[in-house]
This record gives structure tokens, sequence and C-alpha cells, in this order.
């Protein structure tokens, strides 16, 4: 023993907590892992359904109209600055398919421990697998919803004729959906962390997330509420998610409040957000099993 | 020879008694403030050895207390206790489901456990879909799962289901499924926690068989707990005995066995079950057993009963059964009542007699575990709770059967 005193341990386990003690090594050796999670859960989520992987397009398709009645018809908010072209529900659905993104990845990462406490419980692999694999299934969901946007979108543009094009930042869309995804996962990471110990964010979970919608600029463009409420905007504005939406639909609609440091406010925000809940996540997952 | 794969120091493991929830909150403040002076955890102090019998003064306690132990390459080591002697929190902190609350183990290897076989079955997917996530969820990689396919697929016996979804599997084929992924894991280190009472007897023996490969051929490393003395005994190489979650005697898995049985063996007449620990969930209804023999003396050949006492509301429909083992853990005789087509309502303050005439036993200790449920659910359950001594009749010329003639005492007439 005394010949090689620094022996080559594979791994420790002990109590000590570092800050971020992430193994990535680990990760990236799970990764098959992550991958049938992902399977697992878009195979399973409709199977025994009649319209199966039409639910992806039914529930933001449905969402729209009804916003479209009561946002623009019965509350005639404007889709958009003044003058504008673009239909209401093409910006119904814009916020909507972008928004339901993260809210999936909010909900779905957000009883991380509670939902598998089971699993968790009887076998080690990086629980952040977990987590991972719902905003990568929620990413499959999101690709078959933005299609149904690109649908409408061709429709209106060469059916009635509207004149809407998008501009040359729609390259930023692969940025856009990371910056929400990171947001969602991380704040559902924060949030399946705290709820091990005390489960009264469960209870703020499902309605916050509601209310949530109303302050991202979901159902009306920015620039009408700063018009309408200026005293109250700067909390829309400062809510990274309206930076996201608002930039999606002006890279898609041109309509929407859009500069890099807008955006990139978001994504400092993002990042942010994922590494504490990475943090906070990691320091849970030791010992959750115990307090859950 | 420094050939060691695995290294546990110091392992302490704490947790706080009662309701998570009140007063969390505060120690948790507490904690934070000592942490913030650079102080100890104050919590940590005031830690009791985990006696679950008895009553203690503290919030907290130790199920685990100072484990150190050292694992060979290829060495199959037995971790044997009583029921709350802190095996599974070892085992938990060993496959790293929890962590320790003191100490750190050192390992060379990659651990798998199959604390519970069957983890993270997906019951929509097919028994081959299953395969694979369950395979990923153990550690193995797809290509590794790909190359066993046909090998863990043949060994389930499954064939002919295995593009079904697993939610019309009857129990025992989900079971082997389960168990046939967990045989083909190739860990370094593998963890095992009496997995082997699954399945039909048939399954058992394949079970065991693949153990015995796994830990003697493929030169594994494997810890094993189990209850059952004798498969501990024909598994194990060396052992450690556990009590209160401090680790009693450890050496040859044979002077460890037999430490265990003799450090169990309390014969006792009457025991107390209200505050005996159990692993079913429902209420504990069944206060204390007693056991009534002639002269208070157990002989074979001879009526012994039991007389089991409640205390509980009206329930309806109720089946009580025991199980006696002997010794080494290994079952030797068990009865209910719905067996027998009684339907049975417990009154409150009631108690049942269960007389087992003529008894059938052959000297030696026994144990007797007691199950209450309602036909379709575990309702009160205590394990190896009495232990009972089968005397040889002392008015009787026949000499007393040996130790190894067996446990079934047979009335012999010899006609000649």
């Amino acid at each position: 023993m005394n010949t090689s005193t620094e022996e080559q341990w594979l791994y420790t386990i002990s109590s000590k907590n570092k800050l971020i003690d992430l193994n990535f090594k680990e990760i990236w050796r799970y990764r098959d892992l992550l991958l049938l999670f992902v399977k697992r859960d878009v195979v399973t989520l409709y199977k025994q359904t009649i319209l199966g992987p039409l639910w992806y397009l039914i529930q933001p398709l449905f969402t729209a109209v009804i916003f479209t009645l009561i946002f623009s018809n019965l509350a005639k908010i404007p889709a958009g600055g003044e003058g504008s072209l673009v239909p209401p529900f093409l910006f119904n659905l814009a916020g909507i398919t972008l928004w339901s993104y993260f809210k999936e990845c909010l909900t779905g990462t957000s009883n991380t421990f509670t939902k598998n406490q089971n699993i968790f419980g009887k076998v080690y692999f990086p629980r952040v697998i977990m987590p991972m694999s719902v905003v990568v299934s929620n990413l499959v969901k999101f690709s078959i919803q933005i299609i149904l946007f690109i649908g409408f979108y061709i429709y209106f543009v060469f059916v009635s004729g509207i004149d809407i094009s998008p501009n040359k930042y729609l390259i930023l869309l692969p940025v856009l959906v990371i910056i929400m995804g990171l947001l969602g996962l991380g704040l559902g990471m924060i949030i399946s962390s705290l709820t091990t110990k005390y489960r009264d964010l469960t209870m703020l979970v499902t309605f916050g997330v509601q209310l949530l919608m109303y302050a991202s600029a979901v159902p009306y463009p920015l620039s009408y509420f700063k018009q309408e409420l200026p005293k109250y905007a700067f909390l829309i504005e400062y809510n990274p998610i309206t930076a996201i939406i608002e930039t999606f639909r002006y890279i898609t609609l041109g309509e929407g409040q859009f500069s890099f440091f807008y955006l990139g406010y978001a994504a400092v925000f993002g990042l942010m957000v994922f590494f504490i809940g990475l943090i906070i996540f990691n320091r849970t997952e030791k010992t959750f099993i115990d307090t859950v | 020879m420094s050939d060691i794969i695995l290294k546990a120091q110091n392992i302490s493991k704490q947790y706080r008694l009662g309701l998570i929830g009140t007063g969390t909150l505060s120690h948790d403040l507490n904690r934070w403030w000592h942490k913030v002076r650079g102080k100890d955890d104050p919590f940590l102090k005031v830690g009791e050895t985990n006696d679950r019998s008895s009553f203690g003064k503290s919030d907290y306690v130790w199920a685990l207390q100072d484990i150190n132990f050292e694992l060979k390459r290829g060495e199959v080591l037995g971790i044997i206790g009583k029921n709350g002697a802190g095996k599974s929190t070892l085992l938990k902190i060993l496959s790293r489901v929890t962590s320790p609350t003191t100490g750190e183990i050192k390992t060379k290897g990659r651990i798998a456990s199959l604390l519970e076989v069957g983890t993270g079955f997906h019951p929509e997917m097919t028994g081959r879909e299953n395969i694979y996530l369950n395979g990923a969820i153990l550690g193995m990689t797809k290509k590794e799962i790909r190359s066993k396919e046909d090998e863990i697929i043949d060994f389930s016996g499954c064939q002919r289901y295995i593009d079904t979804p697993v939610k019309r599997y009857s129990s025992g084929m989900r079971v082997r499924l389960a168990f046939a992924v967990a045989a083909h894991l190739e860990p370094d280190i593998l963890v095992i926690d009496e997995v082997l009472a699954v399945g039909d007897a048939e399954f058992q023996k394949k079970a065991i068989g693949k153990m015995q490969d796994i830990s003697s051929q493929e030169g594994r490393t494997v810890l094993f707990v189990s209850h059952n003395m004798a498969s501990v005994k024909s598994l194990c190489t060396r052992g450690i005995l556990l009590e209160n979650g401090e680790i009693k005697l450890r050496g040859n898995i044979d002077d460890v066995v037999d430490e265990y049985l003799k450090r169990d063996s309390e014969i006792t007449f009457f025991k107390e079950l209200t505050n005996y620990p159990r692993k079913s969930k429902g209420k504990n209804v069944m206060t204390s057993i007693e056991v009534i023999a002639n002269n208070d003396e157990i002989i074979a050949g001879e009526d012994l009963t039991f007389r089991i006492h409640f205390e509980t509301s009206f329930i309806n429909n109720v089946t009580l059964g025991y199980l006696l083992k002997d010794e080494m853990g290994v079952s030797v005789h068990a009865a209910n009542m719905q067996q027998y087509g009684i339907k049975y309502q417990v009154k409150p303050k009631k108690n049942i007699d269960i007389i087992l005439q003529k008894l059938p036993l052959n000297p030696g200790k026994y144990s007797v575990s007691l199950y209450f449920g309602n036909g379709t659910y575990d309702i009160d359950i205590v394990e190896d709770v009495l232990l009972f001594q089968v005397f040889w009749k002392k008015d009787t010329t026949v000499i007393p059967p040996q130790k190894k003639w067996g446990k079934v005492y047979i009335d012999t007439n010899w006609n000649y």
C-alpha cells in the first residue's frame, strides 16, 4: 500500500459538497440513457390514443384560436405596432409555440425528484440526465409545433396574400430555443430541488406558470403594453421570456422589440438561471432521498 | 497484495426522526448559522445509536457509525445483520443513492446495484424496449446491451412476449425479464440485496446459479445482503456482521454467520410487537405474540400454540399467516387462514391461536414470521419476530436425530 500512496481511484463517494460537482465525463457515458428516456417520453405519451402525435398540434392550434377570439377580436389587442399586417392568429400562434416549449420544460422538470423518487431511490445515474431528457423530448414536440407554425405562415403568405416575410435574423432561432430551454431547465431544477423538502412550491408552479404567461407578452405585443400601461411596462420588459418571444416575432413576422443587447440580456439571464439550477440540483441529488 | 477495489472509511449516516417539515427550517437555519461562523454542525453531535425498539432522547439517530472495510477484487462479501442493523443504508450509500453524512468511499471500479429488480420499467413499452431502457438505467451503453440482447431474452424465457408491452406481462415474467437484464450487467462491483427471493423455484435456482457464475467464474466482486444464511454461506467468502449501525464482526463467512446466529438467539416465549420494526406499510395491529407449550418446553411431535394479540378496530375478511424458518433462514413451513377457507373478522382486543398439531420439527432453533393482510394486500408483517427451540422428547428411548438429518420430524414405525 505504501508503495503507491497516490492510488488511482475511479471515483469517491463522500459527503463533501463541491460547489459545482459535475462529472461531464460521466454524463457523456450515460448519453444512451438520455436518448432512451427521450424515446420513452415521446413514444409512450400518446400510446393508446387515436390521434396520437396529432395531439402535439391540437394544443397550440386550439389555444391560438381561443386567444385570437378573446384577445384579438374581443379585447381588440393589436397584433403588433400601428398599421401591422400580421394576422392575429399567426401572431398568437408564434407566441404560444415558443411559450409552450418553455412551459413544458419548466413543468416537466420541476417535479424531477418527487416524480422519480422510486427510480432514484434504487439506482444511481447522473440525476441531471432526467431533466435534460425532458428538455430534449420537448424539443421534439417543439419541432412538430414549429412545422405547424410554418404551415400557417405559408398559408397566410400564399393563400391570403399577406405581405410578411422573415428577416435575416431568422438564423437566431436556434439561439432563442436554447435560451428558452436553459430558462425552463434552470428554473425547473431549482424548483424540483426545493420541493424535495418543502412542498409549497408545487402549489405555486401550476398557477404561477399560468400567470407568468401573461407577464411574458404572449397574448399581446410588448409595444402595446408600453403604450397602454407605461408605468408597469418595465416588469414585462425585464422578463427574459418576453425578450425571446418578442425577438421570435420580430424575426418571423417583423413585429416586436429586437436588439442584440436585449437578446444578450436574455441569454445571460438564461445561463445564470441554468447554472444556479445546476448547482442547487447537484447539492440536492446527493441526499434528497432522505428528505423527499 | 494491494488489489483493493473498494475502500470505505469512517462511513456514518445520520437520519432525522419524526416528521420532516416541522422544525426542519429552524434546524436548517441553525445549521447554516453554524456553518457561516465556521463551526461544526450542531446536530451531528446529538445522534444516538440506532436501537429502534427503545425510545431515545434525540431526534437524530445514526443508522451507520464509523464503518470501515476494504474489498479486494474478485471477493464476495456478505453483509448480515438483523432488520434495522443498517444493511440497506450501507448498500444505498454504496450504490450512490444517498451520500454518507461523514466519511468516504473510494472505488476503482463501476458499482452497479440490484437493490430491486425492474427499476424503471415502463408498462407501455415492449419487453425489448424495456431491456434497453432498464439496461441503460443500470449503466450499460446501447452497444453493450445490443451485444447481449439475445442472451438476455433467452435467459428471461420470455421470447414469445418480447414485443408485447410489459403491462400485459404476468408479475413473474416481469421479474424474470428484469433479473435477466440485471444479471447480464458487467460492472466491476455488483451490489445485491435479496433479489434471490423472486420468481418460482426453477427461476430461483437459475438466479442463484447465475450469481455463483458471476462471482466464481467471471471473477466479479460482489457485495451480497440477505437474511438467508444458507445462500450467504454458499455464495460469500467473507462476511461483515452489522448491529445497530456498527460492525460487530468481520472475517470468514462461516465465523460471521455462526456469530450472527448466536447473537440472534434470544429464545423467548413472549414478544411485544407494538414497537417491532416492520417493512409493511399498513397499521401495526399485532401487539404481541405468546408461545404456549406444555411445561413451557417445545417438544418435537407435541402440540405448540402461538397466541397473537391484536389491538385494532373491526377489519373484515382478514387472514393471518405464519412462516417458520430454520436457523439458516430457510423456510420450513407456512400456512394461512385463507388457505383453510376461513373468513375472519378481527374484533378489537381479540386474539388468534395458531395451533401447530404434533409439531413435526426436529430439535433445533426456528423463527416465526407473521403475516396479516386481507388477501390482496398486506396490512401488518413482522419478520423473524420470535425464536423458539424445539427439544427432543424426554420419556423416550429413541436417540435424538443429528443436525444434518434434516428438519422434519416423522414418527416412524418400523415393521420388521
